[in-house]
């Protein structure tokens, strides 16, 4: 393994337990700022954020950019659309004449695994990593995390099912590691062809089949992208949705829905579901701003809280 | 065009002018599987043959002009051969290029070379060829063949006129970097091969299987969200080939094999008697997927660096000798083709200068493989393609390389010979460093730590 230092979060696995609780403990506090009607800190006055984000992204970099502001930093987002990188310009390139404004933080999103890593290398700042191709996304895992303690209290023990597109999901990987770290058991599931070999590896279960779904305390459903239709992964998406999706007929009573968004309605989840009581799927969306202003906080701010795991 | 206005012996390889050696190398342990020797000896090279082979500190030098080298706790192996070499020439000279490819050669112990045509242009014309030839006549610091393309533009799809590549010098056949898809295709080439000659060497791969994939598909690949290759992507094309070319009576070899099930495939084309061979590369016998969890782009080539059970199995073909020779698949490219996310990253890893070490450190030293099948596998190249093998006797021309088993060296610490620096073992502490090659009977290569011994043993 490469050597990780405590001021980045790349991967879940810069995390242990005790690291991840730390964070959450912080976002707690964090979400009480955001129920305020000034909803801002000054914890990283005068210090500078960027965003910079290759990839197309709605909740994740309105939710750090806000997370930044309301801790009082300056945020520059820049958008592969329309800068340098349009132009040709190397990751590398990118990265190091955005460290000539000394930021404190680089926020990552890149289609290609490892790119946060690289980064790192580059820059003398905090990097978090806001998901690199199908490898990690490391803050949407601790989001889900914290809106499942929220729920359920400690997780330890609790039958955690992942289904649908689990090889090309960052957030499914992530999410496998954060929830076995907090002491859940994690199965996935979804068509053959869209299960990893060897994905039994990570320590989780594999089944291509809903059958003993009820199992489950929580269903955490994936997005299904539409074009995996069109590479044969699966035949057609109405099978798919009558394999695979969740519906309340599906979702046994006390079961809990997560989504990480953006949903296809109708194709991994009923609208029936989406509305359902049983879905987090909001306050998974909520507690972003909170659980990122945590990452921020814990890696410019705090004490060495992360370095536990490194 | 006659061929001899090219090759300059019939054996088809191309260097510049050498000057040849006088040199005495005193008390070396010689060790050549071949010749069945393993014992110290003094080496007596005139005018770049080995004159003669004594016990140590029994021969001398017959004059002023032959130097002395003491080779004392020093061993000399016949000096390696490398079949599968990306040169870089023509059109990619920023990666590598004749000179300073075969410089690395002759650094890593190499005394013959064999180039891949997948260059830019791709060597899929005698023009291309005869230039290249002319290139290396005048830079190339050890001999060098080439491989013309089987395929037009390595397009898959229309052959190459072979006869004439034949005859401008090429040894054999391949679209190295990308398989013959089209099995219609190879077979022409494997008939066409009884008019022209030449060994065909195949790249194997399944571009349908492949996909995207960027690395083993395994565990790894399922932990890191990269796409994976799979094994039978490479299998599979050797089973299908290894049938045409039985079928054919076709002369095939197959390129660094990277996966049990290829080695399976390749035993059985074997015990069919199908004229087959396969090689394998220095980091294939060293790495698995594991050190891919880096994400380190040096550790991205193809096909892939596969599971420990792929590993150990082809350690063990290389020693059955279902695998025939070690090759590195020198591959070098640019600080910017490297320096990008993996999945971005160009393909392959130099080898030349660390082949021998590596091998040495990770597998002879661990007690995998005895020293001597590795001197062999190193040597045995070469004579796939029907080029002499070198050899350690009195009467040979010399290749010879003298190695430092007791050295202790940290790659790249000292830069590179290759132009340049995309080593997988980079980084790595290594034992046993090459110290001098002679190759076609002049030295290629000479470490500085050699001239320091020799003014000790002369004083």
């Amino acid at each position: 393994m490469s050597v990780r230092v405590s001021r980045h979060l790349i991967s879940i696995e810069d995390l242990d337990r005790h690291g991840i609780e730390r964070i959450l403990d912080r976002a707690e506090s964090f979400a009480e700022v955001s129920g305020r009607e000034i909803k801002k800190v000054p914890a990283l006055r005068g210090r500078t954020v960027v965003n910079l984000f290759y990839e197309a992204s709605t909740r994740t970099s309105s939710s750090f950019e806000l997370a930044a502001k309301r801790l009082s930093a300056d945020v520059v987002s820049i958008r592969s659309a329309g800068s340098a990188v349009d132009k040709g310009e190397s990751l590398k390139d990118t990265v190091q004449t955005l460290s000539a404004y000394d930021p404190a933080a680089i926020v990552i999103r890149s289609p290609h695994a490892g790119a946060a890593q690289l980064v790192a290398g580059w820059s003398p700042a905090s990097v978090i990593n806001a998901g690199d191709g199908k490898h990690e996304h490391p803050t949407q895992a601790l989001l889900d995390v914290y809106t499942l303690r929220r729920r359920l209290g400690a997780l330890d023990g609790a039958n955690i099912w992942i289904v649908g597109d689990v090889l090309h999901s960052r957030v499914a990987r992530s999410n496998i590691l954060a929830l076995q770290r907090m002491g859940a058991q994690v199965t996935v599931c979804g068509p053959p062809t869209l299960i990893p070999r060897e994905i039994e590896a990570l320590g989780c279960a594999a089944t291509p089949t809903l059958d003993r779904i009820h199992e489950a305390d929580v269903v955490y459903v994936l997005r299904m992208q539409l074009e995996r239709m069109h590479d044969s992964f699966v035949p057609s998406l109405r099978e798919y949705a009558v394999r695979y999706q969740i519906d309340t007929a599906r979702l046994r009573p006390g079961q809990l829905l997560m989504h990480p968004g953006p949903v296809n309605r109708g194709v991994e989840l009923s609208a029936d579901a989406i509305d359902s009581p049983q879905a987090l799927i909001g306050e998974q969306v909520k507690a972003g701003v909170a659980v990122r202003m945590a990452v921020l906080y814990e890696l410019l701010a705090g004490a060495p809280a992360l370095a536990a795991a490194a | 065009m006659s061929m001899s206005t090219y090759a300059r012996h019939d054996d088809r390889l191309f260097c510049r002018e050498l000057p040849q050696a006088d040199v005495l190398l005193r008390n070396a342990q010689v060790l050549d599987p071949r010749s069945a020797i393993d014992d110290p000896h003094d080496i007596l090279i005139r005018d770049g043959q080995i004159a003669g082979l004594g016990p140590p500190n029994s021969l001398s030098a017959p004059g002023g002009d032959v130097e002395t080298i003491d080779a004392t706790g020093l061993h000399a192996f016949p000096a390696f051969v490398d079949p599968h070499v990306h040169l870089r020439t023509p059109g990619q000279e920023y990666k590598e290029d004749i000179a300073t490819g075969t410089a690395a050669a002759a650094a890593g112990g190499f005394c013959a070379v064999i180039a891949m045509p997948n260059t830019d242009p791709i060597v899929d014309d005698a023009a291309i060829l005869r230039s290249l030839v002319d290139t290396a006549n005048r830079s190339a610091q050890v001999p060098t063949g080439f491989l013309a393309a089987i395929t037009r533009g390595l397009g898959g799809q229309e052959l190459t006129e072979m006869a004439e590549l034949r005859d401008a010098g090429a040894l054999g056949f391949t679209d190295d970097g990308k398989p013959v898809v089209s099995a219609g295709i190879l077979r022409k080439a494997l008939q066409y091969q009884h008019l022209c000659g030449g060994v065909i060497a195949l790249h194997e791969e399944d571009p349908a299987l492949s996909g995207d994939g960027v690395m083993h598909e395994g565990a790894v690949s399922a932990r890191l969200g990269l796409a994976g290759i799979p094994s039978v992507s490479e299998s599979t094309m050797i089973a299908r080939d290894a049938a045409l070319a039985g079928y054919e009576r076709a002369r095939v070899h197959f390129q660094h094999l990277s996966a049990i099930e290829s080695v399976q495939a390749l035993r059985a084309a074997k015990e069919a008697g199908i004229n087959v061979s396969g090689e394998v590369t220095p980091h294939h016998l060293t790495l698995t997927d594991d050190i891919v969890r880096t994400l380190d782009s040096r550790f991205k080539m193809n096909p892939p660096l596969r599971s420990e059970r792929d590993r150990h199995t082809l350690v063990q073909a290389l020693r059955d000798g279902v695998i025939d020779c070690i090759a590195t698949d020198h591959a070098p490219h640019a600080r910017h083709e490297k320096e990008v996310p993996f999945e971005q990253a160009s393909l392959g890893t130099t080898g030349l200068e660390t082949a021998f070490s590596a091998i040495y450190t990770e597998v002879v030293l661990p007690g995998e493989l005895e020293l001597d099948v590795v001197i062999d596998r190193l040597t045995s190249g070469t004579a796939l393609y029907g080029l002499p093998t070198p050899r350690i006797a009195s009467g040979e021309p010399a290749n010879i390389c003298l190695v430092d088993l007791g050295a202790r060296f940290e790659v790249g610490a000292d830069g590179y010979v290759s132009r340049s620096e995309n080593c997988c073992f980079h980084g790595r502490t290594l034992h046993g460093r090459v110290r001098l090659t002679i190759a076609a009977g002049s030295v290629a290569f000479k470490a500085a730590q050699l001239d320091h011994r020799g003014a000790l043993s002369r004083s």
